[in-house]
Formats: C-alpha cells, structure tokens, sequence
C-alpha cells in the first residue's frame, strides 16, 4: 500500500514531462495512473476474490518503521472503510484526469496542473490509507497545501489567490487544532496506532480529556468538510478549474473530515456530546446549505452549496449513528443498535450516491459552460439537442441527486429517513430536517441537471459578464469530457436498480468499520422496501419539490431580497478576524521594529536591565562584598584615600565626556577615564594593564584630535524629556551592572588553570612575566588572532581613509 | 574595596549608554570607548582584586611568591584592550568617511544609503 501511495507521488513528479511528450493525448495518458492504482487496490483487498478478509469485514495492514520512538511510523491499513474511499479518489480521479485532459486543451501551465493534482489524489489516498495519527496529520496537510495551489492554479486573477488563501487558512487552522486533539487522543489511548487506538473506545470516552480531544479533532473535521460556520471557503474555492472542483466536492478534500469522523466515530462515537455535535451542526449545515444553493444562479456556486448541504447530510448520520461501536459489540438496546446500523448504512450509500452525482454534475457544469459559454441558469435551456450525451449523463444524475427512483440516490433517502424515523428522541425533528433538505436536493438537481438541457430559458439578455462568449452554437463535448460523466451517472442507475452486488462487496465492509465491529454487519439493500413511512414520505418530498421547482423564478427572486444576513455571516467574520491580525501585526511592527536604532537599543537596555536586575536582585545572602561599615571612618578614610582619589578621578572624566558641549573638552575627559583605569590595574596588581594602557590610552586620544578636530561643535541635538528619559534608562543600566561587579566579585572562582600557568611559567613558558607567558606562549594562538584583528581593522582604516572609488577619481 | 570600583563600573556604564543614545555620531563614538573601559574593569574586578602583588616570577624562584594577582583575566583584558583600540581607530576612520559624505553627524539625518 505503501507502494500505492509513493507510486502517485512518483507520477506527479513525472507528470509535467508526461505532458510535454504526449501533447493532445496527455489526459488519457495520464488517466492511466490513477485507473492502474484503482485497478491494485481491487487486487490488493482480493474484492470478488473468494475468502478475501475485507470483504469479510476484516482488514490488511503493513508497517514501515519511519521514527518509530516518535510513534512515528508508515503504517497503512486497508478495511472497509478506507477501500471505500480509496477506490472512490483512484476512480473518480482517473475520469477526472482524463477529462481535464481536453478541459484544460492548450492551457499553457497544463502540465502543473497535473503534477499537483497527482500529488493530491496520492496525500489523499495516503490520508485514507494511513494506520498511524502522525502519517494521517503529513498527509491531511498535504492534501490542504496540494489543494490551495489546485484551487489557485489561475494566480494571475486575484480571486483565485484569494479563494485559495482562504481555504488554506480555514482549512489548516481547523488542520492545528485537531493536530492537537489526535495528539491528546493519542496519549490518552496510548498507542499511535489509529486501529490499536479504536480498540481502546472506552478508555477514550470516560477520558478526563475526552470532550477537549472530541472538540479538536471535530474543528479539524468541520473545517475541512466545510460545515457551518467553516462553509464559506468551499463556494470560494469556485475559482478553481471545474476539473478540480468536481474532484474536491465529490471524493476528496471535504471527504476528508468526513472520512476521519466515519474512521474515529468506534472510538469516540456513542456518546451524548457526539451526537450533539454531529447532529446539530449536520443538521444545520444540511438545511442552510441547501437553502443558499437554490438562492444562487451560476451553475458552480449552486453546485457548492450543494456539496456543503451533502456534507451536513453525512454529518447528521454519522451522529444519528452515535449508539455506534459499543451498541454493535454488544450490551445496548437492539433498537440502537439496529439505529446505528442503518445510520452507517445510510451514510456509505449516500457517500457513494453523493460521489457519483455530485462528480457528474460538476462534469457536466463544465462542459456546458465550455460549450454554451455561460453558467447562469437563467440563460441556459433547452441544450439535450446539442449536447444529447452530456444530457443524458444530466438526467442520470439529477435523479440520483432527486432521489427519484429507481437512482441509487433514492435507495440512501430512504435509507436517511429510516434511521431518523428510528430515533428514540428528537424523530420528528431530525426525520422534518431531512425531509426539508430532500426538498432542497430535488429544487438543485432541476436547476443545474434538467433546466439547462430540458428547460427553457428564462431570459434572452446577454450574459453580465460580457468577456465570455455569448451562446453562439453550442455543441457537443470531445469523448474524454463526456464518457466520465456518463459512466459515473450510469453508476448511480446500476447500483440503484441492482443494490445488491455493491451491497455485499462494498457498502457492508464500509458499515462494518464504521460501526468497528468485529464481524461483518451483514447488510441487504434494496430498491423496494415495501409500502411504509419512509416511502410516503419521499413521495411528499418529491411532489413538493417539483413544485418548487417550477416555482423557483420566483422563489429565488423573494429569497434574493433577504441579502442582509449575508454580511453578518461567517465569512464576515473570517474577513474581520483576518484584517485584525494584519492589524496586530502593522500595529506591533510599528512599535517594535520602527527603524530607529536608538529605539532599538532602548529596548535592548529595557530588557537586559529587567532580565538581570529580577536575576541579580533573586541571588540570595545580601550584603554582598561590601563588608561592615568601618568601626574608624578617619583611618579608613585616610588609608583608602589614593583608591577614592582615582574613583572620583574616573566618575569626573566620565562626566565631563557625556557632558561637555565642546569636542575637545570630551577628548580630554576621555583621556582621563582611561589614565584613571590605568592606575586602577597599577594599583591591582596589574601592571602590564596598566602599562597597555597607558599606551593605547594615548594613541586614542591622539585618534579623538585627529578625526575630531575639524569638526564644527554641535548643539544639543534631542529635546530635554528625551535626554531625561535615557538618563534614567542609562543609569538604571548602570546600576544593575554595579551590583553584577558586587555578586561576581563574591564568586569563588576555581584557581585551577591560574595555578597552572604560574606554576608552568618558568619552567614550561621560560618567562618570569605570567602574564607574558600566557599570552605569547599559553594562549599563543589567541594573541595570533588578536593581531589577525588588528591588521585587518588597519587595512580597513587604510581602505577608508587613502582608497577611493574609482568614479571618484574621474570627477 | 570592590564597591569602590562596582560605583565606578556603573558610572562608566551609564555613561557609555546615555551617550550610545545621543543623536550625535561623536558622541555615540565617545560612548563606545566608555563602554569598553568599563567592561574590562568588570572582568578585572570579577577576577578578584586580592593582591596588589603583580604575577611575576622573582629571580632564582620557579613560581610567583604567594598571594599574586590572578594573571588570567589580565591576560584577557589585555587582548580585550589591543582589540578595543582596534574596532575604535576603526570606527573613528569611517565616522570621518561618513561625516565627509554626509556632512553631519546627526543619526536621524544618516537615514538613507544615497550620498
């Protein structure tokens, strides 16, 4: 499997050459990889093989050791529930390749496109496959990183930038916190293994940590599903090519959380906060949705809206279905248990039913703008005599997407509303939401499958948008951009009318790992189920929304009048919380990095005076080397008076130099400074300091009058505030280092290598001076870089003061 | 007797930052020779001042008498002075760069790499 996987990332990176090569035939070339993968994964989980162990709800896993005292491994798992998706992105991903083919005919960067589009079906595929927490977080931030340069592949236009910023930022900061909700699950189930991690539900659920780890993986899970309120970055990722759209909405990112809610639900389902969650926010985003795509005109926005109500569906039934693993294991009420099971039912079926169409359609979306050059329903009618194939894969697909029967569509609404029916609590309501959102499907479906080609147009005006052809002859579509699109319609018709084949081989394993049950759940879909509620019930949706739909003109125009909510709405939100973090950031930039040095060396002092004062003032035994006061203020006085004389000495001169308003004035003061020092080292034992000092003391002052000299005296130069302000910074500095000299003094410093150097420095050295020694012989190489220093600084001053640049010269 | 030099360690600190806050390049240079004064007053007091009795070896005797100086850190200082004069004389040659291209001392005004 791991092979599988690294084999996509390896055709990506082949891909652009790929497409270099074949030219014309680069979609169906390049088709063949995702289609070879699919055909491998039916090899490798032995379907239709006799004793093949997923189909008997078992599962095939590998390891590859990667970090593994991280926990960190490669491991890949294949049951049920994964196959299910993986056969979903290979399969789906292949027709959609071959389709881009000819879509994106001509298009100059077409070759990117299909690199990142392989590296996303693969960090997809890795996603589904992978058995460890951390394989699963590298390869859901891939699939988010693959799909902002997918969704703004046309960056030349600031929309698609945007689109594209928007869902990266939503989608990886619900990607940071459910990063921290796997980790917290991780260590709380203590095992890295998501399979070991499912085994461990209950330790999980009666966690301390359970409703913090619940509440980050869900962020996660919504944000990348795009459930209210996260939903608004799905419509924006409009502005990706259709190709990629119909990829992303149909079996690939917003699956993505899906997927890791139907895998995790063993373990962290069944309780009342899951359900709450899931069911609520499944609800509301299914009705809210639905609501927004019949209010929107352009074939692609419709079309998203209506993914984000699927999305909500899938949601909703994966709460209803929280009675989950532990009902199936045993020991809860048959009622839930036989609840949980036509949730999961309901759930894979509607997976697989929403794929088919949903794929289908946005196909289909881009076909018919390609070809009748708008996507504004109201404009769009009557084209089944141009285009009869992609009308026919149209009409296979809205019913699928209506529910009509006999679609596969029809077979997951009855489904969804047996298990709402079967709640214990909340029936009415759950079973009234998703009858209004089965309404809301069936005004969908008219709009974007039959009006375009059955209908009539609404109105004759030329697009709004004037820089896209008008509808001049629309035409039918080249063979690689309709034989998906009919194939996947064509799927939804065959699995409805003969459920029983994918019943067996591929929804029961599914609804086995769902519901993490150690046997199959054995399932059996039908298309007839009898004369019953479920089955009234669809009737009045159907009948009730066909009759929206030939209302909708109208319902549409008094929707459109309610625009107010729209700018209070979540998006909103994310524009505001994005300008205030630009805010923040503009704001501290300002104070912070502001371009002063001054400023910048004030914060320095600030800091360093904060940071060492707290340190200094915590070491504890004060009074420091200070001593007791002298019992005979005179004779010490009169004994340290040289000592005094050459501290005031000192303090003067350095007074004098900040003082002073005349140059000359601060060099002679500076001199004095540095004489004081000298007779500080003299006094201390140090006369070589003292000698060095004198010398360099000298030549510097010498420099000072040099460089100095010729120059005219300047006026004080800041206001008397900001001179006040950094005399307190400054002596406040000045301070704390005095009492460093204090606390260091005290330290007892290991004699050791001091010792060795007096010791050694006659015999080993040959020299009576320590100090010499040390420097020409012990630490020869330290003297050998000081004067590396010193010929360099006067090769820098030789190169300032005699060099100049050549244009210089000639003017 | 460290808190005599600890007061004048502090005092040359102070000034050395007071003046490397000054608008005027001078005084910013004045500043910088400040500083390093006092940092190797620092090191020469945190060495220890115990003896006044210099690290050198009598003749006819192999070590030091006892109760020397510390050589080591004098060893330091004395590397920290030689290259203290070097960064100043280069300092001092490109301030006379600046202010002949700029033709002031004002930092505020040096706020352009255009000459």
């Amino acid at each position: 499997m791991f092979l599988l996987v690294l084999a996509g990332f390896l055709v990506a990176a082949i891909a652009p050459g790929v497409e270099r090569v074949t030219g014309r035939l680069a979609g169906v070339v390049l088709a063949a990889a995702p289609l070879t993968l699919f055909a491998m994964l039916l090899r490798r989980a032995e379907l239709l093989e006799p004793g093949g162990r997923i189909e008997a709800g078992g599962a095939i896993r590998e390891t590859l050791h990667w970090a593994p005292q991280l926990g960190a491994q490669l491991s890949f798992r294949l049951d049920g529930l994964s196959l299910l998706f993986a056969l979903l992105i290979t399969g789906i991903g292949g027709l959609i390749t071959l389709y881009a083919g000819s879509y994106l005919q001509g298009h100059p960067a077409r070759g990117r496109f299909f690199a990142w589009l392989m590296v996303f079906m693969a960090s997809m595929l890795g996603l589904v496959l992978a058995d460890n927490v951390i394989s699963l977080i590298v390869f859901w931030e891939l699939t988010s990183i693959s799909s902002y340069f997918l969704i703004g592949f046309d960056h030349a236009r600031e929309a698609a930038r945007r689109a594209a910023l928007q869902a990266l930022l939503t989608t990886s900061a619900g990607g940071l916190a459910m990063l921290a909700g796997l980790v917290v699950m991780a260590v709380a189930g203590g095992s890295w293994e998501i399979s070991e991690l499912l085994e461990q539900g209950e330790t999980l659920r009666g966690h301390s940590l359970y409703p913090a780890m619940l509440l980050l993986i869900l962020a996660g899970c919504f944000t990348k599903s795009a459930q209210f309120p996260f939903h608004y970055w799905l419509p924006n990722a409009m502005e990706a090519p259709t190709p990629v759209s119909a990829y992303l909405h149909s079996s690939t990112m917003v699956k993505a959380g899906i997927y890791l809610m139907a895998r995790l639900s063993p373990a962290l389902g069944g309780t009342q906060l899951w359900f709450a969650i899931l069911a609520i926010v499944g609800g509301a985003t299914m009705v809210i949705g639905a609501y927004l795509a019949i209010r929107q005109t352009y074939l692609k926005r419709i079309l998203a809206y209506s993914t984000i109500s699927a999305l909500g569906v899938l949601t909703f039934l994966l709460g209803l279905g929280a009675a989950g693993g532990e009902a199936a294991a045993g020991g809860a009420a048959p009622v839930e248990t036989e609840i949980a099971v036509y949730a999961a039912q309901a759930f894979t079926v509607f997976l697989l039913a929403h794929a088919f169409y949903k794929a289908t359609l946005f196909l289909i979306a881009g076909s018919v703008t390609h070809a009748a050059g708008t996507a504004d329903v109201r404009r769009l009618g009557g084209l089944a005599k141009a285009m009869p194939l992609t009308a026919l894969a149209a009409g296979l697909a809205a019913f699928s997407m209506a529910g009509f029967p006999p679609s596969f569509g029809f077979l997951s609404k009855e489904l969804l509303l047996e298990a709402t029916l079967k709640q214990p609590s909340l029936a009415i309501l759950t079973t009234a939401a998703a009858l209004l959102g089965g309404i809301l499907f069936i005004v969908v479906s008219g709009l974007v499958a039959f009006g375009p080609f059955f209908g009539r147009r609404q109105t004759e005006s030329p697009p709004a948008d004037a820089s896209s052809p008008t509808e001049a002859s629309p035409h039918e579509v080249s063979f690689p951009m309709w034989i998906g699109p009919l194939l996947l319609g064509g799927a939804g018709l065959v699995c409805g009318v003969l459920p029983h084949g994918i019943g067996e081989h591929v929804v029961a394993p599914a609804v086995t790992a769902v519901l993490g049950a150690d046997q199959l759940v054995p399932i059996e879909l039908a298309l007839w189920h009898g004369f019953n509620l479920p089955l009234l019930l669809s009737t009045i949706a159907i009948l009730t929304g066909v009759g929206l739909y030939v209302l909708h003109p109208q319902v549409s125009r008094l929707l459109q009048s309610g625009d107010a909510a729209h700018r209070f709405g979540p998006e909103a939100w994310y524009h505001g919380g994005l300008e205030g973090l630009l805010a923040v950031a503009r704001w501290q930039t300002g104070l912070l990095q502001n371009g002063s040095l001054r400023a910048y060396l004030r914060t320095v002092l600030l800091t360093a005076i904060g940071l060492l004062g707290w340190t200094l003032l915590r070491v504890d035994s004060l009074p420091l080397g200070i001593g007791p006061w002298p019992e005979k203020p005179e004779e010490w006085f009169y004994a340290n008076s040289y000592r005094l004389a050459v501290a005031g000495m000192i303090l003067l001169g350095a007074v004098g130099a900040v003082h002073s308003g005349s140059r000359l004035t601060a060099i002679a003061s500076l001199g004095v400074v540095g004489y004081g020092v000298a007779l500080i080292y003299a006094l201390y034992g140090a006369p070589d300091l003292a000698m060095t000092q004198f010398v360099v003391e000298t030549l510097t002052v010498l420099l000072f009058v040099f460089v100095f000299y010729y120059l005219p005296n300047s006026p004080r130069q800041s206001t008397p505030a900001h001179r006040l302000r950094d005399l307190l910074i400054a002596v406040a500095a000045g301070a704390v280092m005095s009492l460093l000299v204090l606390v260091a003094a005290r330290v007892q410093i290991d004699g050791r290598i001091s010792g060795y150097f007096a010791a050694n420095s006659v015999d080993v050295g040959h020299g009576r001076n320590v100090v010499n020694v040390i420097l020409v012989d012990f630490r020869a190489l330290d003297t050998l870089g000081e004067i590396t220093v010193l010929a360099v600084s006067a090769l820098g001053v030789l190169a300032l003061l005699k060099l100049r640049p050549r244009r210089e010269k000639l003017s | 007797m460290e808190w005599i030099i600890s007061i004048v360690v502090g005092g040359l600190y102070a000034a050395g930052f007071y003046l490397l806050m000054r608008r005027s390049l001078v005084k910013v240079v004045i500043g910088l020779v400040l500083l390093s004064q006092a940092a190797n007053l620092l090191i020469f007091t945190a060495g220890g001042l115990r003896s006044s009795q210099a690290p050198l070896v009598p003749e006819g005797a192999k070590v030091p008498p006892e109760g020397f100086a510390d050589p080591l850190p004098q060893a330091l200082i004395l590397t920290a002075i030689v290259i203290g004069f070097g960064v100043i004389a280069f300092t001092l040659a490109l301030f006379q760069v600046a202010y002949k291209r700029v033709g002031t001392d004002d930092l505020d005004q040096m706020n352009s790499t255009d000459t």
